[in-house]
């Protein structure tokens, strides 16, 4: 028999009174947030009637499935992403390992082998076999790798001809493109400084200016937009913030606006998080945007900030594993944007970032647990193994929980881990 | 007469197979039906699928194991599957599949022939794609995504730079308009082929109506744009894409590049009031007006500072819960700071009693913190202290609980910088220890 189950913030009296106030005045943004509230009243109200003294559940069994069938098969719905095949690898194995869903070895290797057939013989990875080389499946790819991290996936990448591509797309101002004869935006800096960190291939010129550009992003509102001048977002926030902590350069962002603008961005009736003022909630922001706060609770305390919570990121933790939980969550397995959404792999693997992060607080020696619903939802703490803020920028890569393995430049084998990136050294060019 | 609108939809295909199997099964099942019946006439009268219904590959194919046929298991043209257990699955991202407006070419197994199949092709022999022995990620392409895409790599393997080539970038565009391989290809076309830039433009712009929120479609326009050096259709293109949705983000971005680089600035002022007059709630329309008096006036003239206050405080009275215009009164005052600016702080008290909010409140702790920042000898240091320490009590506890964290950090903040060292109302946490161990991952730090 279940024990009665602490009680959901959403099913407080009070939480109707965090509807939206349209003060009269309707237009296409009000009427757009009162129908997705009214459809989470509705998920709430069924989710009473059924679950009247269970808990809340991360419903694993049905996602592993969904995950385990996608890295094999997809339909031909996905002719789409048909150009981000090493994203759908990424998503879906990072999807595995916040479930601490082992891949078998044979997969793994196949993924290895796949992602190997996506690299450009000019460096960089595509989107598929014979594509051009793109800073986004790079990305996606190079992470991928550091997941699964096997000695067999390390070879895989090829690191001068890396460090070549993201030469190629280096821009005079300090930003990149995303591929040669591409668009710029903040994405790019993000990827490539992932990428070229994870392989200890950053020479001393090559983010020459990328950092002023990233900063010039930050705009009247305290988030970033995509470039220059744009609106704040949440996607290009964390990327641009993010690639600011690697680069070590973060302290010269506008912490306080930004903080400001990312806490604002919760929505107080949903619990998710939206990605620009006035817009409406979306699953893969629970990473997107609550992923910020671990990096700015980190970037505050090197600081010298003294008033830092020491239990808690500054969002409301429970509130947004609520959205996920009871709103994001596909019966048949995967997650999703918002109820009356389709399941996707981007947004099972953000959804469940963002849950996890929701759920820790801290690192090993600190480390609290909040976790909504029953134990069995607790996903992998992706810090806890993780020693460097290399490591915590990417919250996806637990490659740094192996053991350090020496460099070999000419083979293009093994990567030297570092365990702090004060030490960052090139061995290339 | 279809389900949805005058036009045929997804919808329409699936019923008329469950009928057609219906009278499969039973061929006067439809005959009490009058309205039914004639509607499955109807479809099936349409030229290309009674060539369907014809064909013999189609009446070969089973369902459900009765020996009958089935319109949808024989359907390549439509590009979401409609296999049970795919129904589900939506697809991600740059590329949303819109859910509601898919166009269906009439499924097409007697007019379409397949480019490995056509005689002008055939000196090409078709790549197929090497997804190794043990594939990942595979995706079930239909066969005619396959065709196409097989004499796509074909062409890119040979460096083909002719007329076919360059038709057939547009044909695996419109199967994938992510495809930036592909994208890059026409681009190169286009130049070799020295091909009419201005039919180009006809082309983008209708692809870019098709599918808004790809951003390849949006770059290949910017580069043609650059190569006419003719920005003169661009912004009136934007506002029409705009007018279907006012915040896409890739249209604000061209709009932006477009102004930057042709500097056309000029009523875009007034553009910006117009969408705001239509949704005061449009926070990229806010935007954009900082954008244009960043690049045009400035802010630091005070008649322009003074009109944009003004026209700010008139939006929030209109409507006190919009974040936007509250965000842009602080963004547009953060540099000579919120408190400096005269008779703010009483215009801003005076609107408590009628247009409180959350964003109000935060406001005024915001102004109160200005105030204590900059020493200002204008207010009483120790009641902003307190004022805006009961604020953020207030908005932790009662008004923004969703931001607790968050105000009860900014009390602790404040202090701790301006408090006299008497400990003040309750924040949630403790002071914290003076120990370097509080933070995620920090290690002791190298030399």
């Amino acid at each position: 028999m279940e024990e009665a189950s602490p009680p959901l913030r959403c099913f407080s009296e009070s939480h109707s009174s965090e509807l939206f106030s349209d003060d009269g005045v309707q237009t296409v943004t009000s009427r757009e947030q009162r129908k997705v509230e009214r459809s989470i009243q509705e998920v709430y109200s069924v989710y009473q009637q059924i679950h009247t003294s269970s808990q809340p559940t991360l419903l694993r069994e049905q996602h592993y499935h969904y995950l385990k069938k996608g890295l094999r098969h997809l339909s031909d719905a996905y002719e789409c992403l048909d150009a981000s095949r090493p994203w759908l690898c990424y998503w879906i194995l990072h999807s595995l390992e916040l479930l601490e869903e082992p891949v078998p070895a044979a997969v793994a290797s196949d993924v290895c082998q796949f992602l190997a057939r996506c690299q450009s013989p000019t460096g960089g990875f595509s989107g598929g076999p014979c594509q051009h080389a793109h800073l986004a499946p790079t990305y996606a790819a190079v992470n991928a790798l550091c997941i699964l991290g096997t000695e067999e996936a390390y070879k895989v990448i090829n690191r001068e001809k890396l460090l070549d591509f993201l030469y190629s797309v280096k821009q005079p101002d300090g930003s990149f493109v995303m591929h040669v004869g591409g668009e710029v935006d903040v994405r790019s800096a993000y990827c490539a400084a992932s990428v070229a960190s994870l392989t200890n291939i950053i020479t001393p010129t090559l983010f020459d200016g990328t950092h002023n550009w990233i900063l010039s992003c930050q705009n009247w509102e305290g988030g970033l937009g995509g470039v220059p001048g744009l609106e704040a977002h949440g996607g290009y926030t964390f990327c641009g913030t993010a690639a600011l902590v690697i680069l070590g350069k973060e302290h010269m962002l506008d912490l306080k606006t930004l903080l400001r603008w990312v806490t604002s961005r919760q929505m107080r009736f949903e619990g998710g998080f939206q990605g620009r003022c006035n817009k409406l909630v979306d699953g893969c922001y629970s990473f997107w945007q609550a992923g910020l706060l671990p990096l700015l609770h980190r970037a505050l305390f090197k600081e010298g900030d003294s008033t830092l919570s020491v239990s808690s990121w500054m969002f409301e933790r429970k509130a947004l594993q609520e959205y996920i939980l009871l709103c994001c969550q596909n019966p048949g397995g995967g997650l999703l944007d918002k109820p009356g959404k389709s399941r996707d792999f981007y947004h099972t693997c953000y959804c469940l970032s963002g849950l996890s992060i929701a759920q820790h607080f801290g690192n090993k020696d600190l480390h609290n647990e909040l976790i909504l619903g029953r134990d069995e939802n607790r996903l992998l703490n992706v810090f806890i193994f993780l020693p460097s803020r290399h490591q915590l920028i990417q919250f996806t890569t637990s490659a740094q929980r192996r053991s350090p393995k020496r460099l070999n430049i000419s083979t293009g084998c093994l990567f030297q881990f570092r365990q702090n990136l004060h030490q960052v050294q090139w061995t290339s060019h | 007469m279809f389900q949805i609108s005058s036009q045929i939809s997804f919808a329409d295909y699936n019923l008329f197979d469950l009928l057609l199997n219906h009278k499969v099964l039973c061929s006067a099942s439809l005959d009490s039906f009058p309205a039914l019946k004639s509607y499955v006439d109807k479809i099936a009268a349409r030229p290309k699928i009674k060539a369907l219904l014809e064909c013999e590959n189609f009446k070969k194919l089973p369902i459900n194991g009765n020996g009958a046929v089935s319109i949808m298991s024989s359907v390549e043209e439509i590009s979401n599957s409609v296999a049970e257990d795919l129904e589900e699955d939506g697809v991600e991202e740059e590329n949303t599949v819109e859910e509601a407006e898919m166009e269906y070419e009439e499924p097409v197994k007697g007019g379409y022939i397949f480019y490995r199949d056509r005689k002008e092709w055939a000196d090409l022999e078709p790549v197929p794609q090497d997804d190794g022995p043990n594939p990942v990620v595979k995706i079930a392409y239909s066969e005619k995504f396959t065709d196409v895409f097989d004499m796509f790599r074909a062409l890119l393997q040979n460096d083909e730079k002719s007329e076919r080539a360059f038709a057939l970038t547009t044909e695996a565009i419109d199967l994938n308009a992510a495809n930036y391989t592909v994208w890059h290809y026409r681009r190169v076309l286009l130049q070799a082929l020295d091909k009419d830039l201005r039919e180009e433009m006809k082309y983008i712009t209708a692809i870019i109506e098709d599918q808004p929120k790809n951003y390849q479609v949006w770059h290949h326009r910017r580069m043609v744009v650059e190569w006419l050096n003719d920005p003169s259709e661009e912004l009136q293109f934007v506002a029409e894409i705009l007018s279907q949705d006012a915040k896409n983000y890739h249209a604000w971005q061209h709009r932006q590049w477009v102004m930057q680089e042709y500097k056309l600035w000029d009523g875009e002022l007034e553009y910006v009031e117009e969408l705001l007059e239509e949704d005061v709630r449009n926070n990229s329309a806010w935007n954009q007006r900082h954008f244009v008096i960043n690049h045009t006036s400035g802010y630091s003239d005070s008649s322009i500072l003074d009109r944009e206050v003004q026209y700010t405080l008139k939006q929030i009275k209109k409507a006190p819960h919009n974040e936007s215009a509250w965000n842009y009164l602080n963004g547009i005052l953060q540099d000579g700071g919120l408190s400096s600016f005269p008779g703010l702080l009483e215009q801003v008290t005076e609107l408590q009693d009628t247009c409180s909010s959350p964003y109000l409140t935060a406001f005024l702790v915001d102004l109160y913190e200005d105030a204590l920042e900059t020493n200002s000898s204008s207010y009483d240091q120790q009641e902003m202290f307190n004022k805006a320490l009961e604020l953020c009590k207030f908005l932790a506890e009662e008004k923004d609980t969703i931001r607790r964290e968050y105000w009860n950090y900014v009390s602790r903040s404040l202090q701790n910088t301006y408090g006299s060292g008497d400990p003040v109302s309750a924040s949630s946490d403790p002071p914290p220890p003076p120990s370097s161990s509080q933070l995620p991952d920090m290690e002791p730090s190298d030399p």
